[in-house]
Parts: structure tokens; sequence; C-alpha cells
């Protein structure tokens, strides 16, 4: 007696077949769609703000009239806060990188630090905001300055230049290590000549890309309560500022219809800042990629 | 001074060991390495057990024996490499030039400036290969631009490579192929002009051409440098070096001349491994 | 000792000894892990920051409104006047709204896109989809939330005459485009880690693609598919400008998606945009919608955390 009758097996092979073609070309749509929404999104986006998007948009202060609203406060915030996340969050990252990657034993406290790592990064940026506004723009008393709104951002993508720096200097081969020790040269002489030259070009791949979602990020400035019109420019640290998604936020909320077309512009600005931003990440990526 | 001292010493070693005089030898020149009933565990893993050898200066000492026989972690314990792992214990104590390097003070930056190491897989680092050489001068302190070209030079020329790679110094030392790297790397470690040179498998990652220049470029230096080379390959041994000890399950079962390991082994052990009866 | 030097007049070794500066040496390998440690310990004074502030500031809002109140109340009310109340079921409800629909178009859509992008793919296909939906997952959400209110409300309108202009529906929608990238990344992950080795015996037995995807790769890859969704939850209840934008501001306690809502998130917003005075008891509410939304998520994403670990396939 057979087990497996071959004809039946053939008869229901042909529907088999036919299921795994319906079934991929689903999973091949649902993969489009997603492609879909983005090219929908940008498209809507060109198309409704291109028109508003000249020098004058660029060179203007806000105003109440679309026709002379411009991003001038706004561009110029975003790059002053940059100017602090960048450095406060890179070293803050590299150096607990470093540490976990290079000093840290095994034991409870370092355990503790890192599992407090990868909850932070799942802590909601709004939460970060209420941070920002106890802690940084009351107790502190630095206001809705530069300073402030700098801090908050940092802590918020610290977990994320964390993980990224951890990454690069783990890629470093031990070997690399060894063959440093070997020569007599001690731990931060290896650390500096060895493994950060080395990892560098991760590091700063992630970090770049942590900064692009700090430039982009809305929910913690509307808590500390940064204001939107301005019609001057940051003049210090301590200085109030606007940034380009409070702009784009408080237009978009305008119940004019212009202001939507402003908007729009405004997100073309915000977009092509991060598109500058990614290219750099990855061009630094691909060209100094090592290989052991 | 020193070398009274250390004459002294290794009698008295081998008179106290009694009956494990085969695995002593008295000779004039100094020694480099004492190891006396040296221990090392892994965790709970016993790596070496009760090591006691003896090593001298300016000759070539080979370390043989089959995978896991201890072997490697033998050499790294000479520059205490082996405590990259942060699970390793000790016991027992190994001098160099008469001292214990496992003495609480001692700083193990300024052992391997002394000793040197050459390592299984070429590992330059990814620079220059003369930023390569230059390394360990600079680590040390040594920023003069000339004194580092001359350094760099006699480095190269040390380690025989000199010529292939004389016009291209400011190119990637990974664009060069595995032997010349494993050269480079030797010179990396001449360039600080160790007294002692470790080899973990200098040769193990290299095709039969990059092996013989190895060799002999391990022949050349022997007489400046005291090498201390581990090695699965047997015929390797026998061709370059003076003297071989033989590891097993982390015990030294002989350690002699290479040409009375080869022919006359005292132990069964010994004869069965390099007749290749396991390993 | 030994002579050194390769035949010249100096030894590298005595130019070593001389230039040697072993003082400076010695303190930097001490300073240097200390103030790595510290940069370290910044991330735990994070944690440690914002636990301080939501505990510290929600306990002075229930010092005015009762926490019975507060946890079982089904209206919220902060700014009626002399009258205000504070029942946070409302809000909540908005999040779940959003969040289940997030979830219902992002889950079949992610896992299908992961489930081509490990399985069906050719390498090259692969290289081009990837970097996509990195770039998907790399849009601000106040783009996104300007999409919601600009695009797919309208649209949605033309299809539900009833549907409001604030709605629970646009936003979820977004929302759950939004976290598709992250999905499908992270099960795609899961799923490339099961090895080559069970495909090809499953293939060999004369499985089709689809079998061996739904019946052989799936159930393997389960626990880091089901952690990517509960991960990618977290990130919807958490999500702000989205629902700010298209969500409204009326928090209902009904299960209707056509009206206008508010999360969470939003009514933070809301009362940081306004000029709630330092010091009243809106200005402290935030932080206990804060805290509560703190709660949602942390236990998200430890959860996540869980499944992946507990359930993690050895191969």
């Amino acid at each position: 007696m057979k087990y497996i009758d071959e004809t039946v097996v053939m008869k229901r092979m042909k529907s088999r077949l036919k299921f795994n073609k319906l079934w991929k070309s689903l999973f091949l749509i649902a993969t489009l769609f997603a492609l879909l929404c983005l090219v929908v999104l940008l498209v809507r986006i060109v198309s409704q703000g291109s028109g508003y998007l000249n020098i004058d948009f660029l060179t203007n202060f806000a105003s109440r009239f679309p026709e002379k609203a411009g991003i001038k406060a706004a561009l110029i915030g975003s790059l002053w806060l940059m100017a602090v996340v960048a450095p406060v969050s890179i070293i803050l990252g590299v150096g607990t990188a470093i540490y976990l990657e290079e000093y840290a034993k095994q034991n409870k406290f370092n355990d503790f630090i890192r599992t407090n790592i990868s909850n932070l990064a799942g802590v909601p940026s709004i939460v970060f905001g209420l941070l920002g506004l106890t802690i940084f723009v009351r107790m502190l008393g630095l206001g809705k300055s530069v300073l402030a709104a700098g801090f908050t951002m940092s802590l918020l993508i610290l977990p994320v230049i964390i993980v990224a720096a951890q990454e690069a200097i783990r890629a470093v081969p031990n070997e690399q290590r060894e063959a440093s020790y070997g020569m007599g040269a001690t731990k931060w002489q290896t650390i500096t000549r060895v493994v950060l030259p080395a990892a560098i070009p991760g590091i700063l791949t992630g970090s770049i890309l942590a900064l692009s979602r700090a430039i982009g990020e809305t929910a913690p400035l509307v808590v500390i309560g940064i204001p939107v019109i301005l019609q001057f420019l940051p003049e210090g640290l301590l200085s109030e500022f606007t940034a380009l998604p409070m702009q784009i936020y408080d237009w978009a909320k305008r119940p004019q219809e212009e202001f939507l077309y402003v908007s729009s512009a405004g997100i073309i600005v915000l977009m092509i800042l991060l598109v500058v931003m990614n290219s750099i990440a990855i061009f630094i990526r691909n060209k100094f990629q090592k290989r052991y | 001074m020193i070398k009274n001292d250390t004459e002294k010493l290794t009698l008295k070693s081998s008179e106290n060991v009694g009956e494990e005089t085969s695995t002593k030898i008295i000779t004039t020149k100094d020694t480099v390495f004492q190891s006396k009933n040296f221990d090392l565990w892994y965790g709970d893993h016993h790596a070496l057990k009760d090591i006691n050898l003896d090593i001298k200066e300016n000759e070539v000492t080979a370390i043989i024996g089959p995978s896991g026989c201890g072997k490697s972690t033998y050499i790294k314990a000479l520059n205490r490499m082996v405590e990259l792992v942060p699970i390793v214990k000790t016991n027992g104590e190994i001098s160099y030039r008469g001292r214990n390097i496992f003495e609480g003070n001692y700083e193990v930056e300024e052992l391997r400036t002394k000793v040197g190491m050459v390592f299984q897989k070429p590992n330059p680092f990814p620079k220059s290969i003369y930023d390569n050489i230059a390394y360990g001068p600079r680590i040390h302190g040594i920023k003069n631009k000339r004194v580092l070209d001359e350094i760099v030079e006699k480095s190269l020329r040390g380690a025989a490579i000199w010529d292939e790679v004389k016009d291209r110094l400011n190119q990637n030392a990974y664009g060069l192929s595995g032997g010349q790297q494993q050269r480079i790397c030797i010179a990396r470690c001449l360039a600080i002009e160790p007294d002692v040179i470790l080899m973990d498998e200098p040769t193990s990652a290299l095709d039969p051409i990059s092996t013989l220049k190895v060799e002999e470029l391990v022949q050349e230096i022997k007489h400046k440098y005291s090498i201390i080379i581990v090695t699965h390959n047997m015929q390797q041994a026998a061709r370059i070096s003076d003297k071989t000890a033989f590891f097993l399950n982390g015990e030294v079962v002989e350690f002699d001349h290479t040409d009375k390991i080869f022919s006359t082994p005292t132990d069964q052990r010994t004869e069965d491994y390099i007749s290749g009866r396991f390993g | 000792m030994a002579s050194q030097g390769l035949g010249k007049e100096q030894s590298v070794q005595d130019l070593i000894a001389k230039s040697r500066n072993k003082q400076g040496k010695k303190v930097l390998e001490k300073v240097m892990p200390l103030l790595l440690l510290f940069t370290a310990v910044v991330s735990v004074l994070t944690t440690f920051g914002i636990l301080f502030t939501l505990v510290f500031e929600t306990f002075e809002f229930f010092q005015r409104v009762s926490i019975t109140d507060y946890l079982f109340g089904t209206e919220w009310f902060p700014f009626s006047g002399n009258n205000p109340t504070f029942g946070v079921l409302p809000l909540i409800l908005g999040t779940l709204k959003v969040t289940v629909i997030a979830i219902i178009v992002a889950v079949p859509l992610g896992i299908a896109a992961a489930i081509y992008l490990s399985e069906y793919a050719s390498d090259k296909a692969r290289r081009v989809i990837k970097p996509i939906l990195e770039v998907l997952a790399g849009v601000p959400t106040i783009v996104y939330g300007f999409f919601a209110l600009t695009f797919v409300t309208p649209i949605l309108q033309q299809l539900i005459p009833s549907l409001k202009i604030f709605n629970a529906l646009s936003p979820g929608i977004v929302v759950g485009i939004m976290i598709i990238p992250m999905i499908a990344s992270l099960s795609e992950d899961a799923m490339s880690s099961v090895p080559n080795s069970i495909r090809e015996a499953a293939l060999g037995l004369g499985a089709t693609k689809l079998e061996v995807a739904l019946k052989v790769v799936l159930p393997a890859a389960i626990s880091g598919i089901i952690s990517s969704i509960v991960l990618a939850i977290s990130r919807a209840i958490g999500e702000t400008m989205i629902v700010s934008l298209a969500g409204g501001a009326t928090p209902t306690f009904n299960l209707d998606v056509t009206g206008s809502i508010q999360t969470m998130t939003a009514y933070i917003v809301q009362v940081s945009s306004g000029d709630a005075g330092y010091g009243t008891t809106i200005y402290y509410s935030i932080y206990a919608v804060g805290f509560t939304l703190f709660i949602f998520t942390l236990i998200m994403n430890l959860l996540a955390h869980y499944i992946s670990k507990r359930f993690r396939e050895e191969y």
C-alpha cells in the first residue's frame, strides 16, 4: 500500500503553485504600497509648495500674510539648534559607547546602563519635551532658549547615537587592538589611535542620521514652548528661537488655504535639508567603509 | 650583573628539579624568560599546568603541539596579552630578565615594549605603510620626523621588505598581499627594537612562498633578537628553531635542542606526535 | 642586557626610555575611563530625570484632582471654567482608536513586505527597496501630519461623506503608514536570521516558496515579528504630531472613528501651545497625562523585549 498517491499530489501541485504566484504578487503589492505612499507624499508636497518656494521665502521672516511669509528665522533657528545638539549628543553618545565597549566589565551596573539605553530609545519624544520643560526651561532657568531645546533634543537622540557608535566600535576587529597592545600601547592610546580612527566613519554616519531625526522632530519643541512668530534671529545660546518643524506646524494649523502652500514650501526646505544630511551620511558610509 | 644572576638561577632551578633535568638545558647564554611552576586557568579550564621552561637569548625557540595544547596561551602569557581575556587567572611565576612579570607593580606597557609580538593573522592597521611602522615609536613619544624616517627604513630593511614597498610608503598597508602584510607586521614589531619577539603561528594564514620568506627572515634576525615561535607545522620548527618545546594538554612534555627532539625524543608521546600518530 | 640596535649609532629603546612621558600617560589612563563613565551616566540620569519630572509634577496634580476621578472618569473637560473635569479615559480611548487603526493598516502590509523582501525579492530588488523604506522611516512626523490633514482626510471624505475634518480614521491610517517600515524591517531581520538549511529542507520535500514562507519561516521567526509589532504599537501610542494635526481636540468617550477625537499626546500639545499658566491644575495635568503615556509605552517596550528574549529561537 502506498501512503502517497502521486496523482493526487500532482493535481494539488498545480493549485499550490498558483497560490504561490498569487501571494507573491500580493506581497509585492504590499511592498510597493509603502513606496507608493512615499511618492504620493513627495509629489503632493512639491506640487503644492514649489510655487511659494523662492528667495523671498528663504529670506523673509514669518508674517500674517501668506505671500510675505518666510522661513528665515526658522531655518537659522534650526541650524542654531543643530550647533548645540551635534556636539553635545555626539560627545555624550560616543563617550558612552567607548565606555560600554572598551571599559565596562560584565557587572550589574553596566547591565543596567545597557538596559536603560534600550528603554530610553522607546520613550516617546513628547515625554522628553516634558523633561526639558521641567529640568532645562524651569529648574535650570534656561528659558525657551536654543540651549534648553538643544539639551532636550540631545538627550532624545542620545540612545540612537550610542547604539550606532557601539556597532561601529564593535566592528573594529580585536586583532587591531591586540596589535596595538602588543607594541606596548596603553588602553587610551589604543582607543584614540586605532579603534576610533577605524570606527569614525560608522560613528559619523549614525550620528548624521540621528541628527536628521532631531532636525525634523517637533513634539518636544512644542512642549518646551518654543515660539513661532519671531521677527529676529537668535543672538546667542540663551536667545529665544524657532525651528523649521515648529514653523511648518504653525502654518499647517492655520485656516487660510494659502498657508497650506506656505507650509508645503517649508516642508520642501526641511526635506531638502534631510536629503542633504542623508546623502552625506551615505557618502561617508560608502567612501570610508573599512575592510579587514 | 644580570648575567651572573640568571646563570645562578638556572643552575639552582635545575638542581631543585632533580630528575626533571631533561627539560632544563644549561648553557652560557642569558635566560630571557624563566617560567617557574606556572599555572593558568580560563575560568575553570586549567589551560597551563606547572610550566617550567628557560628560554635563552638570541635563539629561536619553537613551541609545538596539537591544537588546544596551550602553546598559544603560553606565549601570550609571556607579554601578558593573555590578560585581555577577563576570566584568566594565573599562579606561579614567569620572569623576564630576572623579574617576575606578574608582580603587582610590573607595567605591562613596559614589558610589551621589550617583548614584541607577531600574530597569527596579519593585522596591519588600516593606515599607510609608513604610519604602521611608525606606530610603535610614536606611541612611545618619538615625534622627530627625521628619526622616524630612519626607523621606518631600518625596520623595513630589517624585515626584508624595503625594496618592495619603498616607493609606496604612503599607501594603505591593506593593499599589500598577505605575505607582505605579515612582513610589515614584523617590521612594525622591529621598529621599537624589542629584546624578544613572540610569534604566534605567523605563517598559518600564508601561502608556501610567503611562508618561506618569513622563515628566512626569522633566520636573519635571530642573531639580534630572541625569538619564540609557536607553530603547528613540525617541519617549520625543525627548519628554523634551535630549541623545541613540545606541549600537550597544557603541560611541557619535552624541551630540548631541536635536533634531539626530532631525532631521539625521550618521551614516547613526543615521538608519537612528531611521527604523525596524532595531532 | 642584550645589546640592541641594528648597527646604527642610537638604539630606539634608548630613545623610548628618554622620551617617555610616563606621568602624563598614567594620569590619562586614570582620568579618561572616569570621564567616559560620566558620559555613560548621563543616559541613566536622563531616565531618572524623566521619572522625577513625571512623578513629582503628577503628584502635584493629584493634590488637586482625586486619583480615582482621573483614572476612571469618562469626561475630560479641563477648560470648562469653574467646573473642570479630569477623567483620562476619553484621552486613552482616543489614543487606542488611532493605535488600533494604525495596527490594522500596518501589520498586514508590514509583514507582507517583510515576507517579500526576505523570501522572494532578488538581491537587487532588496537593495533598492530597503533604502526607500529607510527614507520612509526618516520622514518627519510633522510631514506625515500635514499629509493626513491635507491629503488623506479629503480623500476619505469623498468615500465617507459623514467624516469630519478632524477624525480618528485619517491619522490612524497615516500612523499606520508611518510604522510600516519599522514592522517590515524588524520582521525581515527576524526572518532572514532563520537559517537557509531549514528552508532548503522544506523546499527539498517539494514545498512551494509560499508554503516555506508561511509554514516554516514565519513560525520560526514569530517571536521577532511579534516583538516588532509590539514596538510599533508603542511608537503609535507615543505619536504626537500626526494626531495633533489631523485628529482634533475633542476628547470623546465613544467608539466612533469619523468624528474629532483627542489623544493623550495631542492634549499635551494643545496645552503646551496655549497659555496654561505655570502652576495651574491644567499645567500639572499634562504631566499626569504624560506619565500615563509613559507607562503605556514602557509596558509595550518591556513586553517587546521580553518576547524577543523569552522566545528567541536557537538554531
